[in-house]
């Protein structure tokens, strides 16, 4: 009795209780795919013995195979035994092959969303901010020990690599931070001159520009533009030497990764970040000065001399200090996610985001801390 | 042994005149190379000799100065084109596996059967442990992230997904760099199992003396920017001064007079 064909691929026949099986042509992915039903349904069929005739397989990849073997290992769990006849020498090896195998592997990760794993995260999250705290100050350590050496024995920096990276840091980033601070000069003038001259004291746009790009805004640019340019480049820079193995191969040598790395890094930082600051304050001025001559009719005399009345030393001071603090921090935290890159080149990519919202995070900490800390002093 | 597709005459690859270029460093100059079906070829060549160079041109990745090459009966045209129509029929081992890290090794074993379309997800999923099994990764490597697993074990995944739509040709960079001895021979005795059985057709880029004299039909030697292409024999007696080298050094010895090869190169001359 002739049950069904499929595509002739497979031929089913029941002889005596004994389901005689027929393959025929190649079994390819495209075959496995056409029967993959009928043979599901075929395993669930009554039968006292299975007779599978290969005689006519032409050909066989491993889907092919593994529809077969599916369906063999199927039938041996019901006890019913199978047997094999006529299959070609070359065919069997890969039948073979499909057998050997478990599969009760999960393919996709198991799927994180209960409340359980929300804890879990939070918790996980929570302990590495801690971890990363403490670590970058024992970093922070490491590096005022390393510079102590220098102070001691001068001769030992490695000023070339200093230089380069104030090259790399603070020269190419003039453009950058000179275009956003005059920007944003130009933007405060103008509406603080919309506003304060409904009160009839538009000369005081001139104090609002001084005192908010000198203290503020000035040395709040250049570090969130630095971090973003350049404490992403210590990480990818760093951590792809990492991933290089080339800070191992500097620790064989002998050679302190502080020493070579870090600390060249940290030193130009610090160089650069005021300077930047004072350039960054003056294009701010000039962005506001602009505003002033042509939306308030000022003339640059009497900008400046409202200028000088407006601020004091200690204006342009209370932004300059907060740079090199802003430097070091900057520099830290991308060097240390740098160094915590860990094997892959994808590692680099994350690492190097993490550099950049913790240093950017971190300036803004810092310089919560320091307006409250100059308003207590009163400065 | 089986020979796949419509026409078996066809070589499974034809490189005629290829030259690359890289600025002025010309690497591979007039080049021509004929991949019989169901073969097995081993390429060999000193360092920056353009073996990786010269599989990437072979499936369309890198554009050549000059030449034609056929792969499967299609033109291969260097802009994307024939790779699609070929996707499937061919894969790709990379010498690190080129695992997308963002799968797990299960679903990378999936990507080519996704993008073949119209195969149920349970046969994907079946299949791919298949795969997992097939190429002697422990079963709990599919859920596994290719950054959980070594360097090897990247390599029989990597496998594993250029074998996923059983291809006709498979190309292997370096394929037994990194394994373990034992790991080696199993891939080997893998890749010889799956010609018996699929007619399928080997190219590999290899430094492995072993792998050559046990598996390889035939040897293409990258040199003076072209390929000399013999079987292990033939290779031996070969003039040049580096095939020489190659094929007489210490380590080809130990690997050529190992037994196996013995009877193979007795059973080939025979």
């Amino acid at each position: 009795m002739k049950d069904h064909t499929v595509a002739d691929a497979l031929t089913v026949e029941t002889r005596d209780g004994t389901l005689v099986v027929r393959l025929r042509g190649p079994w390819t992915l495209q075959t496995a795919l056409s029967v993959d039903a009928a043979i599901r349904a075929l395993a669930d069929r009554a039968a006292a013995s299975v007779t599978v005739d290969a005689t006519s397989l032409s050909r066989l990849d491993s889907a092919g195979a593994w529809v077969i073997q599916r369906t063999v290992a199927q039938f041996d769990r019901r006890g019913v035994p199978v047997e094999i006849v006529g299959l070609d020498e070359g065919l069997q090896a890969i039948l073979d092959k499909a057998a050997e195998h478990d599969q009760s592997a999960d393919i996709a990760p198991a799927p994180t969303s209960s409340l359980l794993n929300f804890l879990e995260r939070l918790g996980r999250r929570s302990v590495e901010g801690l971890h990363t705290g403490r670590n970058l100050l024992g970093l922070l350590g490491v590096v005022v020990v390393a510079s102590g050496r220098i102070v001691v024995r001068p001769m030992t920096l490695r000023g070339t690599a200093v230089v380069a990276q104030i090259e790399a840091t603070g020269v190419t980033a003039l453009p950058i931070v000179g275009l956003l601070c005059f920007l944003v000069g130009v933007v405060l003038a103008y509406m603080g001159a919309l506003q304060l001259t409904r009160f009839g004291a538009a000369n005081l746009t001139v104090n609002l520009v001084g005192i908010s790009v000198l203290r503020e805004i000035g040395i709040l640019l250049t570090a969130i533009i630095v971090a973003g340019r350049s404490g992403s480049a210590f990480a990818a820079q760093i951590g792809t030497m990492k991933v290089n193995q080339e800070i191992d191969a500097l620790e064989t040598m002998g050679l302190s990764v502080i020493d070579v790395l870090v600390l060249p890094r940290v030193i130009a930082l610090i160089i650069v970040l005021p300077a930047l600051t004072v350039f960054a304050d003056v294009a701010g001025l000039v962005g506001g000065a602009m505003v002033c001559m042509f939306q308030l009719d000022m003339t640059i005399g009497q900008f400046l001399t409202q200028l000088s009345a407006g601020v004091t030393v200690w204006s342009f001071a209370t932004g300059l200090i907060k740079a090199p603090v802003f430097a070091l921090a900057i520099a830290l935290v991308g060097c240390h996610s740098g160094l915590g890159v860990s094997g892959s080149a994808e590692s680099v990519g994350r690492q190097t985001t993490r550099a950049v919202v913790e240093s950017i995070f971190l300036v803004i900490i810092l310089n919560a801390i320091f307006a409250i800390a100059f308003a207590k002093i009163g400065i | 042994m089986q020979s796949p597709g419509d026409s078996p005459i066809d070589p499974a690859i034809t490189v005629r005149g290829l030259v690359t270029r890289f600025g002025s460093q010309v690497v591979h100059d007039g080049l021509d190379l004929i991949v019989e079906r169901g073969e097995i070829l081993g390429v060999v060549g000193g360092s920056g000799t353009g073996k990786t160079v010269l599989l990437r041109t072979i499936i369309g990745l890198q554009r050549p100065a000059e030449g034609e090459i056929t792969l499967l009966g299609e033109p291969v045209a260097w802009d994307g084109s024939s790779t699609i129509r070929l996707a499937g029929r061919f894969g790709m081992l990379f010498q690190e596996g080129a695992l997308f890290s963002a799968l797990t090794v299960g679903q990378n074993i999936e990507v080519p059967m996704r993008e073949r379309g119209g195969i149920p997800s349970v046969l994907m999923d079946e299949l791919a442990r298949l795969k997992v099994g097939l190429v002697g990764l422990p079963a709990d490597a599919c859920g596994k992230f290719p950054s959980q697993l070594s360097g090897g074990m990247k390599k029989r995944a990597g496998l594993a997904r250029a074998l996923a739509l059983d291809p006709e040709v498979v190309f292997l960079d370096e394929p037994t760099a990194g394994l373990d001895p034992i790991g080696a021979s199993a891939f080997d005795e893998l890749i010889l199992d799956l010609r018996r059985a699929l007619g399928l057709t080997v190219v590999m880029v290899t430094h492995d003396l072993d792998s050559l004299a046990r598996i390889c039909d035939r040897i293409a030697v990258l040199v003076n920017k072209r390929v000399v292409v013999g079987t292990m024999k033939e290779l031996v007696g070969h003039p040049d001064p580096w095939i020489q080298e190659y094929f007489h050094g210490p380590r080809a010895r130990a690997a050529f007079e190992a037994p196996a090869a013995a009877d193979r190169i007795g059973a080939e001359g025979g």
